[in-house]
């Protein structure tokens, strides 16, 4: 217990120096932290994929359209359950700051395909039957104080013209994993106007959300979805959702690749700042540790004082920065368009790792000052000017 | 024979030499004495001629080039270094120069930390740390720190350290060379009750004659060498 206490006061020893170094970790751990959850966020599509799902898209780009015919082709094939598609419709909601999905859909079979959109059954039933109906998101709905028979005014980009969608349904996720911010509407909807206005982009989809039996079988479903297209005007690509997911963030491979680097580089940073500290510590006490062996203390008690005070530091500094991550988290979550990152909190995992790394950090900054103070004689040390 | 089983501390054909890159430097060279139990015996010489040397060989804290050190029977030579350490905690109370108390601690836990390697209950501890402070007269200073109290004090301080686990021996090392005479007065009149009404025996190097006065018997070094 006197040991315990001994640690605690020569971490008062230099107030300053301690707080300094604390706050060094706190704010690195803090920003460790927040990077993980950008990078966290940006793999967010990819956790929340379903292993059962497959998405077909355009051998070329996911850019190009499929066309609407082949639903049936896939709908055919051994090992498929159920198909349904989607098609990225952008538009301009209020602003263009304004960002979230905006998918036009089959109406009949896309919350087939996607279970983990919880809506109540009388609100898909009236989706279903009015064509410009749409439903949102329930994060959506919160950030916007839209309601259901609210009416969403859009401005067409890539299909032009102003569009306005009667709010129908509010769909909740069935975990904290699921995008809640998403806006679906009739893809007949859309359809219908291109097929008056502008008649050669009409009969497209965006691409093919197939559900198969068994996970196991994807591989050789995809090829035979590709096969079946192979040579047409439109070649298929199919892949697993998590696959197809993942081909977006690799789009942004080199920022997440930058983040993941500088987050480490952090933890290098403040393990220097705590080396740097517990150098200067054990070399300014290292009388004070002869004479603790000369009195009977053995190199595991000057091992435990030494690594004791690094870990103290450290292990407070971390938590510290992990409380002070949350707000951070939460503030840049809220400064930041919903839709840009639909999921955007401090996982489990960011905090474990946020806590192993000031541990971790602990141990290490501790070793230089313990293998000296170990390897010191007794003599030599009284002989220490502190 | 008999006389030397009565010989607390025997050292034998003792050499100590420190290595400077490839070259040798001899610090102490074949010394033998013996220092029977509740002796007071100075060690005396001028600046490098290996009087502290010699003590932190008798206290543990060194080991010789050659020769052996017994203490209580026990060689020293053949202690691994964690039995030397329990050996150093229950066998020697070491008094140094400068006091070197922590100064994040209390008088009353400075006197206390060797205690903490002992197995005492937290009250035999307690009792045991508040009479040697009332032993070395400050019973009332207690709870206070290093930096507040006079050199003196500090020392007296660690007087009680060196011998609150009731030590085989106690080995000083300038006591009084940081002190002003008063001080170095009271430190000594100390260190003589301890040896006359304790009967603790007590080794001390020391360049002050006057502090080598109240020692039973005094040795001289030079160039590492015994001369008287």
């Amino acid at each position: 217990m006197r040991i315990l206490k001994l640690i605690f006061r020569n971490i008062n020893r230099h107030k300053l120096r301690s707080t300094l170094t604390v706050l060094g970790i706190a704010m690195a751990v803090m920003f460790f932290g927040v990077l993980r959850t950008v990078v966290d966020a940006w793999h967010a599509g990819v956790d929340a994929s379903a292993n059962n799902r497959l998405i077909t898209r355009h051998a070329v780009s996911f850019i190009f359209p499929l066309p609407y015919a082949y639903r049936d082709q896939i709908g055919r094939i051994p090992g498929v359950s159920k198909v349904t598609f989607a098609n990225w419709f952008q538009g301009v909601y209020i602003d263009q700051n304004q960002f979230f999905a905006r998918l036009a859909v089959d109406a009949e079979t896309f919350f087939d395909g996607y279970p983990e959109f919880l809506v109540e059954p009388d609100q898909l039933a009236t989706f279903k039957k009015e064509r410009n109906a749409c439903i949102i998101g329930e994060k959506t709905a919160r950030d916007y104080n839209l309601k259901i028979g609210d009416v969403m005014p859009i401005e067409g980009d890539i299909y032009p013209g102003k569009y306005e969608f009667v709010v129908r349904g509010i769909y909740k996720p069935r975990d904290e994993r699921i995008d809640a911010t998403q806006m679906l509407f009739h893809w007949q909807y859309i359809d219908e106007r291109l097929r008056q206005e502008q008649p050669d982009r009409a009969g497209d989809v965006g691409w093919y959300i197939i559900t198969i039996n068994e996970p196991g079988k994807a591989a050789t479903i995809s090829q035979t979805i590709d096969a079946l297209f192979a040579n047409s005007r439109a070649e298929t690509k199919t892949e697993t959702e998590a696959a197809f997911q993942q081909s977006f963030v690799s789009m942004s491979g080199a920022i997440i690749t930058a983040m993941n680097f500088v987050s480490f580089v952090i933890i290098g940073v403040i393990l220097l700042v705590l080396a740097n500290t517990m150098v200067m510590t054990a070399r300014e006490r290292i009388r004070e540790y002869a004479v603790l062996k000369t009195i009977g203390f053995t190199t595991w008690h000057i091992v435990g004082l030494i690594a004791g005070e690094s870990l103290c530091i450290s292990m407070l500094g971390g938590a510290i920065g992990i409380a002070l991550s949350f707000p951070m988290v939460t503030a840049i979550g809220a400064s930041i368009p919903s839709g840009w990152f639909p999921i955007f909190d401090l996982k489990p995992m960011t905090l474990v790792l946020s806590g192993l790394s000031a541990l971790i950090v602990g141990v290490i900054a501790a070793l230089f000052p313990v293998w000296r103070a170990a390897s010191m004689k007794i003599v030599d040390g009284l002989r220490q000017i502190g | 024979m008999a006389e030397a089983n009565h010989q607390l501390i025997q050292v034998r054909n003792v050499s100590k030499e420190y290595r400077r890159d490839s070259q040798r430097i001899p610090v102490l060279t074949d010394i033998s004495l013996s220092v029977p139990e509740g002796e007071f015996l100075a060690l005396m010489g001028p600046s490098g001629s290996g009087k502290t040397t010699l003590l932190n060989l008798i206290a543990g804290i060194d080991r010789p080039t050659a020769g052996h050190i017994l203490i209580g029977g026990t060689d020293l030579g053949s202690l691994s270094e964690p039995a030397m350490a329990k050996w150093r905690a229950r066998h020697v109370g070491f008094i140094f120069q400068f006091y070197n108390l922590l100064p994040v601690l209390t008088a009353y836990e400075n006197v206390e930390l060797p205690l903490l390697l002992t197995n005492l209950s937290k009250k035999e501890k307690r009792d045991h740390v508040e009479a040697g402070l009332k032993l070395v007269g400050l019973g009332d200073r207690m709870q206070h720190y290093p930096k507040q109290l006079s050199g003196g004090q500090e020392q007296r301080v660690a007087i009680a350290r060196a011998i609150v686990t009731d030590p085989t021996i106690l080995v000083a090392d300038e006591p009084t060379g940081d002190l002003d005479k008063k001080s170095a007065e009271e430190v000594m009149v100390l260190l003589d009750r301890l040896n006359k009404e304790y009967k603790k025996t007590i080794v001390m190097v020391t360049h002050d004659p006057r502090a080598a006065e109240k020692a039973h018997k005094i040795m001289h070094l030079d160039k590492g060498e015994l001369t008287t």
